[in-house]
């Protein structure tokens, strides 16, 4: 027989506010095989810990229900309270009666009524569970980063430090990411070049750092600790280990494209670095725009390369890479031509993007960094920034607050200023939300000192008349509509996830929301990590993020990978599947069902009578199995169970819970 | 201005939702709008301004609020609102209570012989059954 | 006339809808306000009954029948109503096209294109959409809202030479030229403005409302596009005015000069 003890928490007033505590708990009392019951006003606290860790002394208790809040949020509290007084850690059940129950219901009676059956229904689970021991597994002590931009270096140096090896994956030819397509930045106007050039230097010259450029992640593989990762590389039509990056080639090369690095303001060649301080300084081809590729004409880099490194004939390259971890840092774009036809944006020259403005206003962009409009070079004397451009519209762009554009908008009105000074900077805002160190005073600074004009109110439309670009708009404070023949007009346009972030997100089996963003696992406690063990995010992958709070979060990360690679080996979770082979009759209807490939056929070898025979079984590998259950519901045999989550104990449970009457008497 | 709960949660203001279909909460007063209406110069008053009124439960200002007889229901508001707040049926909604309620700021027999000789029949039919109860 | 017969010259057979009657010309926006519905429902019931798709020549009339048919497909409560009312059965089988639409989609402008016989001769004309053919977009699913494109196409296998130009869909006051003119003749000046500023020599619209107000404003413009109605334009191309002219079926040339 049993001895459980039923914990029943009051969560301040969330549980005990609509449910009478001391009712529950007196019902409990009258279970069968309970011998102790009590509550407490927070029983994740510590001293309502240390009752639970009294009790299971005191009265030898063998289970544990605790009537508290979703296993979600507080099971492993209460498991490792459980664990240090010496009681099995799977012998502790949640009964969630905050989340279904005292959240969700008004009637104060009713909700008691429901509290106790929910605990009574945990009771009898309890009364099933067997102790439950994890299995060990080894693991790779190197992570994989996805995304060098700051947040991906950062995690990478980080991890690095630590004493680890990092492989690198770059989509393009060169790390930096968005950071290294800005000028200054907010709310120091450091210039971005000066700090994160020297980093990128730094992540090429670490040893245990492995960069993949002009790579993509297109396999993944294994579980926490164990991945098998492919990696995709595009090929370059350079030889980087024979380049000495002295870049005759980009010098001689006939073929012009718009660079996209400065966002179709500049041109590059069709062989060549995005920018100077590209880094590796290894030039590549854009295969569309090189004449000998496309037409078999030119061929000019090829014949005046010093040290043989062009290679036309270079394939794309596909390998594989066993890591323990992943952070995915892959990053923002930001909203297209198509979101903006009231404004004009891809219709007129004149009216650009923030990126677009950030290379205009870059020292190693287009114009050297003298603000010029893109139409006819001229320097705009009147310039109207639009904020909110795409975001906080629900409607028809993005519903959420892209949260950098109030700041990175001052910072724009702000150099407009210093670089201009006669000209006129207007901004359309909705509200100024500066919600940083410094950065309030940074934007009142723009206001005071460089003059910048807010208004406040949304732009309707946006046109060319008179070779000026005409914006017409609002200012709700004022009361009146407003227009301006400006001379360059700029949005700031709503942060997305990188393209192909939701394919990426579906390799890596991890969730994104219905924007592309990735999910943390929980939003406030575990936000660098995912549902997926092992699988942790930094940066703008997961919602729009400025520059310190990428780097932050891409620390915290590495700091979650350096706490994984401090283990030797990994306890795995023991509530996954088992087969009962001499039940198993081997039909392998479990096999597609699982999401997590974790089931695989195996044979089995039997004695009957003086033979051996052999016949199929379902076998589960324990470290891919995540413990959904899904095999179970689809045996037909009964063979599957789910540790922790048999047949039996749900069935006792529901019966429980139809069985009850509901009232405590 | 004296604000209160009664003031919020009258029933007009019900009405006004449901006979425009639109959830006047859901605008942030954005003020785009009023920024892209075509008739605003004549209005003289910024049309987002009505929904500002309803929001703060000023049903006398609202249904004082003559620029509805000026909105022609051209949609460029709605077309761009971020918050899919249709302001034209607002309007609509408005103009429909003061209609129903026996006000008429078109009278037939005052309409000017020559438009009426010139106008094309649609204009007039429009006119007449935005403006006359 | 000038439609049926450009129509039918294009092997399309237009057929007048019998026992018609105006569409009630404004779309009721207030959601209790099913009565004005009647209009347009009976029309499209009608043709409903005669067994045809509806084709209008007036942005208006499609503006209020395509939003109706959209409503009593979607909403069975209103259908009901309506039905009982009027005491006809539709759902909104049938659908409702502007004459530019079967122009682009039936014969195809390429086919127009060949079928021309007085190309209007590099002729710039200002493509005037207004509200009715594009708002609200999701009911009228027309063309792109803002930078639409069919009239520019039509105009261009007409033989002319369409001008872009930003207030092409901007409101023109609509039927405040009844009741407003004043607020009218600003907004209809706006158009016809920036029409001539991208130097359009003609304008061209299809909406009789439309049509009017530019008329009020251009009254007060030095050297304004001169206003043309979108079949005047398919009829002398396609040669069919003449031919009504020597049948006495027009009055007169309804052509404006080319300049």
């Amino acid at each position: 027989m049993r001895r459980i003890g039923v914990f029943v928490c009051s969560c301040g007033l969330n549980i005990a506010g609509r449910v009478d505590v001391q009712k529950v708990t007196d019902a409990a009392a009258g279970i069968p095989g309970v011998v102790h019951s009590e509550n407490y006003k927070y029983m994740c606290s510590e001293p309502g810990q240390n009752l639970i860790a009294d009790a299971i002394r005191q009265k030898r208790l063998d289970g544990l229900v605790v009537a508290a809040c979703s296993p979600a949020m507080h099971e492993l509290t209460f498991r490792s309270a459980a664990k240090l007084a010496g009681l099995n850690p799977y012998m502790v059940q949640m009964a969630n009666i905050r989340e279904h129950c005292s959240w969700v219901h008004r009637d104060e009676e009713q909700a008691t009524a429901k509290a106790t059956d929910i605990v009574r229904a945990a009771v009898e689970k309890v009364r099933r569970d067997q102790p439950l021991e994890p299995t060990r597994i080894p693991l790779t002590k190197k992570a994989l980063v996805i995304g060098g931009g700051i947040a991906g270096m950062q995690s990478a140096l980080d991890i690095a430090d630590a004493g680890y090896d990092v492989v690198l994956v770059e989509k393009d030819a060169t790390i930096g990411g968005r950071m290294a397509q800005l000028s200054e930045t907010f709310p120091t106007l450091d210039c971005a070049s000066c700090i994160l050039t020297p980093k990128m230097a730094e992540v090429a010259r670490h040893p245990r750092i492995q960069l993949a450029m002009c790579s993509r992640v297109t396999q993944v593989a294994g579980y926490v600790g164990n991945f098998t990762v492919q990696i995709t590389q595009a090929p370059t039509y350079v030889d980087w280990e024979k380049c000495i990056g002295c870049m005759d080639c980009q010098e001689r090369c006939p073929s012009r494209l718009p660079s996209e690095f400065d966002r179709g303001l500049g041109k590059r060649k069709a062989i060549g670095v995005d920018f100077p301080q590209a880094v590796p300084n290894r030039p590549v081809i854009k295969a569309d725009h090189c004449l000998y590729l496309q037409k078999g004409r030119c061929g000019i880099c090829e014949k005046i390369c010093p040290v043989e490194a062009v290679d036309f004939q270079q394939q794309e390259k596909v390998w594989e890479e066993e890591v323990g971890a992943i952070i995915v840092a892959t990053g923002f774009d930001v909203l297209g031509a198509e979101a903006f036809a009231e404004y004009g944006y891809g219709q007129y020259p004149d009216v650009i993007d923030s990126l677009a403005y950030e290379r205009l206003n870059s020292s190693s962009g287009p114009t050297e960094g003298v603000i010029r409009r893109p139409s006819d070079g001229e320097i705009p004397k009147e310039v109207v920034f639009i904020q909110c451009a795409g975001s906080r519209d629900p409607d028809k762009g993005k519903a959420y607050c892209s949260k950098i554009c109030c700041m990175y908008t001052a910072k724009h009105a702000t150099l407009y200023r210093h670089k201009v000074p006669d000209g006129q900077a207007y901004i359309f805002y909705m509200d100024i939300r500066a919600g940083g160190k410094g950065y309030e005073e940074f934007v009142q600074r723009a206001v005071e000192q460089d003059g910048a004009l807010y208004l406040r109110g949304r732009v309707s439309r946006v046109y060319e008349e008179d070779g000026k670009i005409v914006v017409k708009g609002v200012d709700t404070l004022a009361g009146e509509n407003i227009e301006i023949a400006a001379d360059l007009v700029v949005l700031a346009s709503a942060v997305t996830p990188r393209t192909g972030a939701r394919e990426l997100a579906q390799v890596l089996k991890v969730p994104a929301d219905q924007d592309g963003f990735y999910n943390e696992a929980h939003p406030k406690l575990r936000p660098v990590e995912t549902v997926t063990a092992g699988v942790y995010l930094a940066g703008a992958v997961a919602g729009p993020r400025d520059i310190p709070e990428a780097v932050a979060n891409a620390s915290g990360a590495a700091a979650k990978v350096a706490v994984l690679f401090s283990n030797d080996e990994l306890e795995n979770e023991p509530l996954i599947a088992a087969v009962d082979e001499s039940k198993c009759s081997g039909c392998l209807w479990c096999v597609p069902v699982c999401p997590f490939d974790a089931i695989e056929e195996k044979e089995l070898i039997e004695r009957v009578g003086s033979k051996e025979v052999t016949r199929p079984v379902a076998t589960v590998n324990a470290g891919l199995c995540q413990g959904c259950g899904a095999c179970s519901v689809a045996c037909r045999d009964g063979a599957m169970n789910l540790k922790g989550f048999t047949n039996e104990q749900i069935l006792a449970e529901v019966e429980a819970l139809c069985l009850m009457t509901g009232s405590p008497e | 201005m004296k604000l209160s709960r009664d003031k919020l949660k009258s029933s007009f203001l019900q009405k006004v939702a449901e006979m425009s279909g639109e959830d006047i909460a859901s605008c942030y007063q954005c003020g785009k709008c009023s920024a892209g209406c075509p008739l605003e110069a004549a209005m003289g008053i910024l049309p987002h301004r009505a929904l500002r009124l309803l929001q703060l439960g000023c049903e006398e200002e609202a249904l004082n609020f003559d620029a509805v007889w000026l909105c022609a229901s051209c949609h460029t508001c709605e077309s761009r609102c971020p918050r899919g707040c249709d302001l034209s049926r607002v309007m609509e909604a408005l103009r429909m209570i003061r209609l129903r309620g026996g006000q008429s700021p078109v009278h037939p027999q005052e309409v000017d012989e020559e438009i009426l000789q010139r106008a094309p029949q649609q204009a007039i039919v429009s006119c007449y059954r935005k403006n006359i109860s | 006339m000038t439609a049926r017969e450009s129509a039918r010259c294009l092997g399309i057979s237009l057929e007048e809808l019998e026992d018609w009657q105006c569409c009630g010309a404004v779309f009721p926006l207030a959601t209790d306000a099913i009565i004005n519905l009647a209009s347009p429902f009976r029309t499209l019931a009608s043709a409903h009954q005669a067994g045809a798709d509806l084709v209008t020549l007036c942005s208006g009339c499609l503006n209020v029948l395509r939003r109706t048919n959209k409503l009593v497909a979607a909403d069975a409560e209103i259908r009901k109503k309506l039905e009982d009312f009027v005491e006809m059965k539709y759902a909104g089988e049938r659908k409702v096209f502007h004459l530019l639409e079967v122009l682009r989609d039936e014969t195809g402008f390429d086919q127009l294109q060949k079928k021309v016989v007085h190309p209007l001769d590099d002729v710039t004309v200002a493509p005037y959409y207004g509200c009715l053919l594009l708002r609200p977009a999701e009911d009228m699913a027309f063309d792109h809202p803002d930078k639409p494109v069919i009239m520019g196409e039509f105009l261009r296998a007409l033989g002319a030479k369409p001008v872009s130009y930003p207030f092409q869909t901007e409101c023109c006051g609509s039927y405040l030229s009844v009741s407003s003119v004043d607020s009218t003749r600003q907004a209809a000046s706006a158009v016809l403005k920036s029409a001539q500023a991208a130097g359009a020599q003609w304008l061209v619209t299809s909406c009789p409302t439309c049509l009017y107000n530019l008329e009020l404003a251009a009254e007060s413009l030095d050297e304004p596009p001169r206003l043309v109605y979108f079949t005047q334009l398919l009829a002398h191309a396609l040669g069919v005015d003449a031919y009504l002219e020597e049948n006495g079926a027009l009055a007169k040339n309804v052509m404006p000069e080319v300049n």
